[in-house]
């Protein structure tokens, strides 16, 4: 027994001499920043899987490395005068791994099977604006009521509810990417997996081992496999970000595509324009309780806005991300008339302390005669930093801050149920690059995200005339006047922008920095 | 077969079925109480549709009345289903566990006969020479290996051998040099543990009674310490083998997350906060099945090392 157990340990110590291998050459090796919870595209809603999906799949448009939007499966589409009839051309040359050809009828199963109830799917209701989506989701139509119809093989046409201008942005998103019909019906749930998974995009996946690792390999029958530089790519989920650091200053991975933001700065130093800071569709914010007596005084909310330090979270707390000066992110698509400008936000920080002092003691609020408010996050670290910050910038003006933390799920359960809060800790990465994205999560009506219970019928009417409007321009002009009342009001504080943070190797040719993180593959190059 | 060993079996038999009725209020308990805390595995920072989200608790069962899915909960287990993970939508629980658990079970078996081997030894050799330079090392050592926690060391270790040097890799899991690191991190504080325990038990037994009438018999003293004190001074370290396991599977955690391991560790933290219940359900019933055949082996480990022990 004795000496057994002495040998097993001699090996394990035996093991220490042997030197590490780097098993890389013509593989990209991608930290990707967990595990994928599924492949199947309507099952999917993480980052981490569009990263998978995106490689695996071609929808009727893709992006370009530049996350600009370009034809996909369809080479082109026609958009009819009312803005409710797309018809798409699909190419002759698009094929599945296994050599069929992917047609228009493939579509129509794919969208069909993501509104049907029993796929469970976490993000049909991106996909609500097809006429009759949501009735079909909800079960009370049959799925071959979707209005997507397979007019020939090559020739796609789908309705909408309303002419809906960021339609095509929205099929950028995973849940839009086609599936082989014989090869889901053969095999149920199972078509996910290696060996049996049948694709249309630049890899076809050979192996998935949760945790470990997804790799995908080449796939000779893509329409564009001739610009396919990488033959194999694997998928390494790490979810701890510090390891995936540590991973690629070993030179065991190509990219990492999240940083922890307390290394940012070393980061930066040591490893220059490999470290890369790029501004991302997000906005990280605080809702106001509007039912709240204190809250619902609109001078409140803007002094307590106004008395928000956002270059000191910014610099101090989330290195990387940007102080946010509106809701809704710069860079955004659709958007030519951008954000509005507020007043107080190219004032000193003194000026502006001096000013929400004088409107809260007009309403009897000051540090002799404080008011208490909840400020209530999810745990986290930094979250924890910004509440602390917050709560001593709003000490300054008479606000006294208590804190109640949960854990993410029961966090969100709370403002999911309507439970009383003052003010709670969100965030929000759009799903597609369009300010409709970000600001229908106030209108009155939206139960799901509107934590604030904001209720301005002007908003409303301001966000039904932008839905209706199909000239962009003057969408633009409408969304505009929209955000600058949502800023007037303050349904949210924002506070900062989400940046997304890479490491990319000198080694690796062909990422681009973009707005919406997005790399396929495809793009990419390895110089050793 | 010997008398004794038919005791030993029935020992085991009984024990075994003992744990049954526990194992069962285990699982009860870990059920409802799972239930209980607020939000439920579909509450992300992104809020769902109440239409899709009434789909998704349709399609896993959730809309159907607590006792409800619990008799089907045990219904499934019993034909050994642990039920679709909430969260990982590809497999079910016991595939996932099932991937996994070869890969923890690897690391905290080596941890542990690495920390047996040199806790052993370093306990033994501080005893011998007691008060010695060689015993404050061993001493010093125990007492930083006790109040370092993994999550310092296994980020030194990575960055020392993997980044600056070189020579092992960072992450990963299979290949033996990728093995090493996180062995030796979740391997020193048990190492430390063991050595102390160890020197205390090998003072007294070289004290003993049986060992200085070993010596009076004029027996090699390696003879002496080898045959005779050593057989008393691992029984404490024995003992802590229960302990032992539960600490490495907790330590596993960190490890585990630190070396980027594809084992089940991370599934402890991840399965809660994600209100991923088949999954809380899954690794309650492998840490209870895990902990009763432990404590179990333990005491039939005793039987081997110390001849006192009898099972009746």
């Amino acid at each position: 027994m004795k000496t057994r157990m002495m040998a097993g340990a001699a090996l394990a110590l035996a093991l220490t001499v042997t030197g590490a291998g780097s098993p890389w050459a013509a593989t990209y090796m991608r930290g990707n920043n967990g595990n994928p919870e599924t492949l199947d595209q309507h099952k999917t809603s993480t980052v981490v899987e569009a990263h998978i999906l995106r490689d695996l799949y071609e929808g009727l448009v893709v992006y370009d490395a530049a996350a600009q939007v370009v034809p996909g499966v369809a080479e082109s589409w026609e958009v009819s005068e009312d803005g409710t009839e797309y018809t798409f051309t699909l190419r002759n040359n698009a094929k599945w791994s296994n050599g069929d050809p992917v047609t228009a009828g493939d579509f129509v199963f794919s969208l069909r099977r993501i509104m049907t109830p029993a796929t469970g799917a976490k993000y049909a209701n991106i996909l609500y604006p097809i006429k009759n989506a949501e009735a079909v989701n909800t079960g009370d139509m049959e799925p071959d009521s979707l209005a997507v119809e397979a007019v020939d093989d090559h020739t796609l046409k789908i309705t909408l509810e309303n002419p809906t201008p960021f339609f095509i942005e929205l099929l950028t998103h995973q849940t839009g990417l086609p599936m082989h019909p014989p090869t889901v019906e053969a095999n149920g749930a199972d078509f996910v997996q290696p060996g049996i998974m049948v694709s249309n995009g630049a890899y076809v996946l050979e192996t998935n081992i949760l945790n470990d690792k997804i790799v995908l390999q080449k796939n000779e029958n893509y329409h564009d496999a001739d610009n396919v530089a990488i033959e194999t790519v694997n998928f390494i989920p790490i979810e701890d970000r510090a390891t995936c650091v540590r991973a690629w200053e070993a030179g065991e991975i190509h990219s990492c595509a999240d940083l922890p933001a307390e290394d940012l700065e070393r980061l930066q130093s040591e490893h220059g324009d490999a470290t890369r800071v790029t501004p991302y569709l997000g906005t990280y914010y605080y809702a106001l309780n509007h039912e709240d007596e204190f809250l619902s005084d609109p001078e409140v909310r803007r002094a307590l806005s106004m008395v928000i330090d956002r270059e000191f979270l910014a610099e101090n707390i989330f290195q990387g991300m940007i102080p946010a000066t509106s809701f809704i992110p710069p860079g955004i698509g659709n958007y030519e008339t951008g954000s509005p400008e507020t007043d107080y936000f190219s004032m000193s920080m003194l000026d502006r302390e001096d000013m929400a002092i004088e409107i809260l003691e007009a309403k009897g609020v000051t540090p002799d005669t404080p008011h208490k408010l909840e400020i209530m996050y999810n745990s986290s670290e930094n979250h924890k930093n910004v509440a602390t910050a917050i709560a001593d910038m709003w000490a300054n003006v008479g606000v006294n801050v208590t804190y109640n933390v949960r854990d993410i799920s029961a966090h969100y359960a709370h403002l999911r149920d309507r439970g009383d809060f003052d003010v709670a800790r969100a965030g929000w990465i759009g799903d597609y690059s369009d300010p409709q994205n970000f600001l229908f999560m106030v209108e009155s009506d939206n139960d799901g995200f509107n934590y604030s219970r904001y209720e301005n019928p002007e908003y409303d009417a301001l966000m039904d005339a932008a839905a209706a409007e199909t000239d962009l321009t003057k969408r633009s002009e409408l969304l505009s006047q929209a955000e600058a009342m949502f800023m007037r009001d303050l349904p949210f504080l924002p506070l900062l922008y989400y940046s997304s943070l890479a490491l990319v190797s000198p080694n690796l040719q062909g990422w681009e920095d973009n707005i919406q993180h997005v790399h396929l593959s495809r793009y990419m190059s390895i110089t050793e | 077969m010997h008398r004794e060993e038919i005791d030993i079996l029935r020992y085991a038999l009984r024990r075994l079925l003992g744990a049954v009725p526990t194992l069962f209020l285990i699982i009860t308990a870990a059920f409802f109480m799972m239930r209980i805390a607020p939000g439920g595995p579909f509450d992300q920072e992104r809020t769902l549709e109440a239409t899709v989200l009434e789909n998704l608790n349709r399609t896993f069962g959730l809309d159907k009345p607590l006792w409800q899915q619990y008799a089907m909960y045990l219904n499934n287990l019993l034909h050994g289903d642990m039920g679709p993970s909430f969260v990982f939508r590809d497999k079910r629980v016991h595939e996932i566990l099932g991937e996994g658990l070869p890969v923890s079970m690897q690391l905290g078996f080596l941890a542990l006969l690495l920390a047996l081997f040199i806790g052993v030894c370093m306990g033994t050799v501080a005893a011998l020479r007691q008060n010695s330079k060689a015993d404050y090392f061993v001493v010093a050592l125990a007492t930083f290996g006790i109040t370092v926690p993994p999550f310092v060391v296994a980020p030194v270790l990575a960055l020392v051998f993997a980044v600056f040097l070189g020579w092992l890799p960072a992450q990963g899991w299979g290949r033996a040099d990728q093995m090493v690191l996180p062995v030796i991190a979740l391997a020193l504080p048990q190492v430390a543990v063991i050595a102390r325990l160890t020197r205390g038990a090998m003072i007294e037994a070289l004290r003993s009674d049986h060992v200085r009438t070993a010596k009076a018999y004029g027996l090699p003293a390696s003879m002496v310490v080898i045959k005779h004190a050593l057989r008393a001074a691992v029984l404490p370290a024995i003992s802590y083998l229960g302990p032992a396991a539960a600490a490495l599977l907790t330590g596993s955690i960190v490890v585990e997350q630190v070396f980027n391991l594809p084992g089940i560790g991370r599934y402890f933290v991840q399965g809660a906060l994600n209100r991923d219940y088949t999954m809380v359900m899954g690794t309650v019933v492998i840490v209870a099945v895990f902990v009763i055949l432990f404590n179990l082996m333990v005491d039939l480990l005793f039987a081997v090392f110390d001849p006192r022990v009898r099972y009746d």
